[in-house]
């Protein structure tokens, strides 16, 4: 009994003794979890907006690598495959305005679920169909290569990653929080009728958002691939968004990013000092257990809006 | 009251200022078997209270759901300000003047008080893209402008107390007069009340009475609101439209209509023999 107590709580000691590993697992879980918060950030900006949960936004992800990726492997220069392939999410928001979301206006929130898991396959395909289905090495220019701070190994690339997503988080939450579009994209979440009431052009909204979701998903696409090549299994980080949403909140920014960082630290740090324990692979449950504990306790998330029924 | 002459950037729009503000124009409207509306009539002038009465199912929400550009008639015309502007749909119909609540209150639940009413002055709010995500210069201070003028119509309306509380947890009463103020923040020349006073007690009825009064006399607005509450039409309107079946059958003053023999076998029921 005293032995099994012992065995669990000795990793902590090994983080004081380690000081150094211990901060270099702590940047690779912050990393790792501003990615997922990038994943998480398309979905909580389409729901905010459109009350919708876009189950199509995993393969949105990979569909914008997958673009980018094949200009690039076509000799298109970076830059230009990269503007390019902003231009083809903002088509993609534009015909998904057009042909999945007008007609159905005003239809049950399960229905619009269904269209977006209709998408999901659709794109799948397609993208498979124009860019092919094998493995690719996607190559952004910077070198996947580590430098010593102080005894810590840091990871340029992922250094990269996490500056780059907490740019784009930090500006999509004021934006959100703070501005006249932002009050816009909540109230068409809230209430459709009532935003065309007051002057709120719906379509227009949902372009916006969609290409917003698009363009999060060309940079979580970049990131996840440059780091674990672009290739099917890509949408399936969508599935690691899914407990960053609960513990954040569907409806928050914010909620997004604390959400994240939480399960990207947490999921690390189990792992790596309690992992042996139990025989390793804690980092590919531990998101859905703390999610789980989240759902009894506080079902609508850190930040999310608390649900309020009049009976 | 100085709402009106506050207005940023408000002028009226005056093609025609002698004209009705409204013309409804032999508008029908059909849901598939149902003719909710047969070839309605009506004119609603500046400046006046029109009630549309009617039993239920009489048509009302749906004229008032034709004027804001929700449906579009298959027949007859609509003309506003003496533009025709049939076919329009809702965001553009609001970019007009013309504002509304709805029968089942359509409040934003998850916002404040403060800021459903803020989404009223979305129309009149002009910006960039970026600026505004900066929360930088003209977006702030843009911000602040239209803050003071919705805090004139909170006080205007009596719910200071409220301000920072979640929509929805309001009482019904008072989620119905956040609602007009959400309408008014927009300036409306129209504006469309669909039952105001539905399911309030007679002390918020005269509460709300006189607010839209208040609203007639001191901005000059126009209104349009339906009614189940005869005492209140009576007491308020200018003028009375009855809607029976989807056609009008009367349309005039409160004691004419009131004297009206097919509006009394439409509220009363006619002996058939």
């Amino acid at each position: 009994m005293t032995e099994a107590l012992l065995a669990v709580l000795r990793p902590f000691a090994d983080i004081v003794s380690g000081p150094a590993f211990f901060v270099e697992v702590l940047i690779g879980g912050i990393a790792a979890g501003l990615m997922y918060s990038l994943v998480a950030l398309g979905f909580v900006l389409i729901y905010k907006a459109s009350g919708v949960f876009n189950f199509a936004q995993g393969v949105m992800v990979l569909f914008a690598a997958l673009t980018l990726v094949g200009l690039m492997e076509r000799g298109v220069p970076v830059p230009l495959a990269l503007a390019l392939t902003m231009l083809v999410m903002i088509l993609l928001a534009f015909a998904i305005e057009r042909v999945v979301l007008r007609p159905l206006v005003n239809q049950p929130y399960i229905i619009l679920f269904m269209a977006t898991i209709g998408l999901n396959f659709f794109l799948e395909g397609f993208g498979e169909m124009a860019w092919g289905a094998n493995v690719k090495k996607l190559d952004v220019g910077i070198p996947d290569r580590s430098f010593m701070v102080k005894g810590v190994q840091i990871n340029q690339l992922e250094m990269f990653a996490a500056l780059t997503a907490a740019v784009l988080v930090t500006i999509l939450a004021v934006f959100f929080q703070r501005t006249r579009i932002g009050r816009a994209l909540r109230a068409v979440a809230d209430d459709h009728e009532a935003a065309l009431s007051i002057g709120i052009p719906l379509k227009t909204i949902w372009v916006v958002v969609w290409s917003v979701a698009g363009l999060v998903a060309i940079v979580a696409g970049v990131m996840w691939g440059a780091k674990s090549g672009v290739q099917f299994s890509l949408s399936l980080i969508a599935l690691k968004a899914l407990p960053v949403l609960i513990l954040g909140g569907f409806e928050s920014v914010p909620g997004a990013i604390v959400g994240g960082l939480i399960i990207g630290v947490g999921e690390k740090i189990g792992e790596v000092y309690w992992g042996p324990l139990v025989g390793g692979a804690i980092e590919n449950w531990f998101a859905y257990v703390l999610a789980l504990a989240f759902l009894l306790v506080r079902p609508q998330g850190l930040f999310g809006e608390k649900i309020i029924e009049r009976v | 009251m100085v709402v009106r002459g506050a207005a940023a950037g408000e002028s009226v729009t005056g093609s025609d200022a002698t004209g009705p503000l409204l013309e409804v124009d032999g508008v029908s409207v059909r849901f598939g078997a149902l003719l909710a509306l047969n070839r309605v009539s009506l004119e609603i002038q500046r400046g006046e209270v029109v009630a549309i009465i009617g039993p239920n199912g009489a048509g009302k929400t749906t004229l008032l759901n034709v004027i804001s550009g929700f449906y579009h008639p298959y027949e007859g015309r609509i003309v506003f300000d003496g533009q025709d502007r049939t076919r329009l749909r809702p965001p553009d119909v609001a970019a007009l003047g013309v504002a509304r609540t709805f029968q089942n209150v359509a409040l934003f639940k998850g916002m404040s008080v403060l800021d459903n009413i803020m989404t009223g002055r979305l129309l009149k709010m002009k910006g960039h893209f970026l600026l505004d995500a900066l929360w930088w210069g003209p977006a702030r201070r843009q911000e602040l402008q239209h803050r003071a003028f919705v805090e004139r119509i909170i006080d205007f309306l009596e719910i200071q107390a409220i301000r920072k509380m979640p929509a929805a947890r309001l009482p019904y009463g008072l989620q119905k007069r956040v609602e007009l103020a959400r309408a008014l923040a927009a300036e409306p020349e129209l504006l469309l009340l669909d039952e105001p006073m539905a399911g309030m007690n007679v002390e918020e009825k005269e509460d709300m009475c006189r607010f839209i009064l208040d609203v007639n006399e001191e901005f000059g607005t126009t209104i349009a609101l339906i009614e189940h509450d005869m005492g209140v039409v009576m007491d308020i309107s200018d003028r009375v439209a009855v809607l029976d079946y989807g056609r009008k059958i009367a349309d005039g003053t409160p004691d004419e209509v009131r004297k009206d023999q097919a509006v009394l076998d439409a509220y009363l029921g006619v002996a058939h023999d």
